[in-house]
């Protein structure tokens, strides 16, 4: 993994280091005009990798509450918005943001926050404990399958 | 149609659109509702629905003697006809000597081991969940009538508070779902209003009664939350409030569920 001088370790008192998905450190993200445009610690993404996290379960989800143009997986979700043509409407930093954390943009909304700082939550239990739901190198894969949504 | 009457007319829907309330408040409605119809069939015929037999074993606790020789039918006699129905729909009722709300299931459990003088059972323990199947199916159809007032009013903020926060590594909350999205769609899922009428209930996803404390924990799992205590004071807390939104609703325990 690419390290950047911008990557910060948490410290969470006697917890020590906020690991990240698989023991990556967390990397420190910045949002302007509901966007972020950096890439998250400096990743590329790969869309097809992204498309298979979408609608793995434990992974991206997003079918839980999205429809998506993924035919074959039956019952999408329609809590959230359609986000087929996603990648006509919102830019690659836009995109980030919504996934990273929705509540930057909508405070009251149910989608989860893929790569909200841990030390934010409350209440996680131990399995999960210091971790996101998606690593940064799995926000760039969907983020860049979600661009190719035209 | 004459224009006067076309112009009454509009006024007239004009007049509805504004003084109609926002739909925020929705009305409640049973988990029932929600279900497909096999579901619901499975729960109106009582030799189909596979929580009767929690129905009959909790019948057979309610008959047994206990330490002392004397059991639930003792007093309230043996099919539980001296049971007020009325009171049953109260729960979680505020308790004078302890200061605090207990849940149907605590009342149950105290009668339990103080008056039979039985050994503790575990809180939604199979046991446990059997025998408050069997007194609330006495009172199935009342109608449920929770105080939010009163020595109540405290441990009903209580549980709103815990209804309303987030936890979890996903950060949800059950308003979120249960408030701001029944109806709709979780894949194959309909989101319900979370109603507890049907509560203990026969969830197909399991194939078990489950008490309404460990359906809280199914959901705080989903959110990858730490689990609360059954029988814990968040969790009685809460079971106020959530019991209490469902004021109104029929009592259809046991419920058939998802």
């Amino acid at each position: 993994m690419k390290r950047l001088p911008c990557l910060v370790v948490a410290l969470a008192g006697a917890l020590g280091a906020v690991a990240a998905g698989a023991g990556e450190a967390y990397c420190t993200w910045q949002a302007d005009n509901y966007a972020i445009d950096a890439p998250l610690c400096g990743l590329s993404g790969n869309p097809e990798r992204g498309r298979v996290l979408a609608y793995e379960r434990k992974k991206g989800n997003c079918l839980a509450c999205h429809t998506l143009p993924i035919p074959e997986e039956q019952f999408h979700g329609n809590i959230g918005p359609d986000l087929a043509g996603v990648g006509t409407r919102y830019n690659a930093g836009q995109l980030r943001l919504r996934l990273v954390d929705m509540k930057v943009i909508n405070p009251v909304t149910l989608m989860p926050g893929f790569y909200k700082n841990p030390d934010q939550l409350s209440r996680v239990s131990k399995e999960f404990q210091g971790k996101t739901p998606l690593t940064a190198q799995e926000i760039e894969d969907v983020v860049a399958y979600l661009e190719t949504l035209q | 149609m004459k224009p006067d009457t076309t112009k009454t007319v509009m006024l007239l829907l004009l007049a509805v659109l504004f003084v109609t309330p926002p739909v925020a408040g929705a009305e409640p409605k049973s988990g029932y509702e929600y279900l497909q119809l096999e579901s619901r069939e499975m729960q109106d015929d009582d030799f189909m629905n596979p929580g009767m037999s929690a129905v009959e074993s909790g019948a057979a606790l309610f008959r047994s003697a206990g330490k002392n020789g004397k059991s639930c039918a003792s007093c309230h006699g043996d099919d539980g006809e001296k049971l007020d129905t009325g009171n049953i729909a109260k729960y979680p009722v505020f308790s004078d000597s302890l200061g605090k709300p207990v849940t149907l299931q605590q009342q149950i459990h105290t009668c339990w081991t103080e008056n039979l003088n039985n050994e503790p059972m575990k809180y939604d323990s199979s046991g446990a969940l059997d025998l408050e199947v069997f007194v609330r199916n006495l009172a199935r159809g009342e109608k449920v009538n929770v105080q939010t007032d009163g020595p109540l009013q405290p441990f009903w903020e209580q549980g709103k508070e815990i209804y309303h926060t987030r936890a979890g590594q996903l950060d949800m909350s059950c308003n979120l779902c249960h408030v701001n999205y029944a109806g709709m769609k979780i894949r194959a899922n309909t989101l319900s209003q979370g109603q507890s009428n049907g509560f203990p209930a026969y969830r197909l996803k399991n194939g078990k009664i489950n008490g309404l404390h460990s359906r809280f924990n199914g959901c705080y799992a989903q959110f990858r939350a730490e689990k609360l205590e059954p029988g814990s004071a968040d969790f009685v807390a809460l079971e106020v409030y959530v019991n209490s939104r469902g004021n109104g609703l029929e009592i259809e325990t046991p419920g058939v569920r998802f």
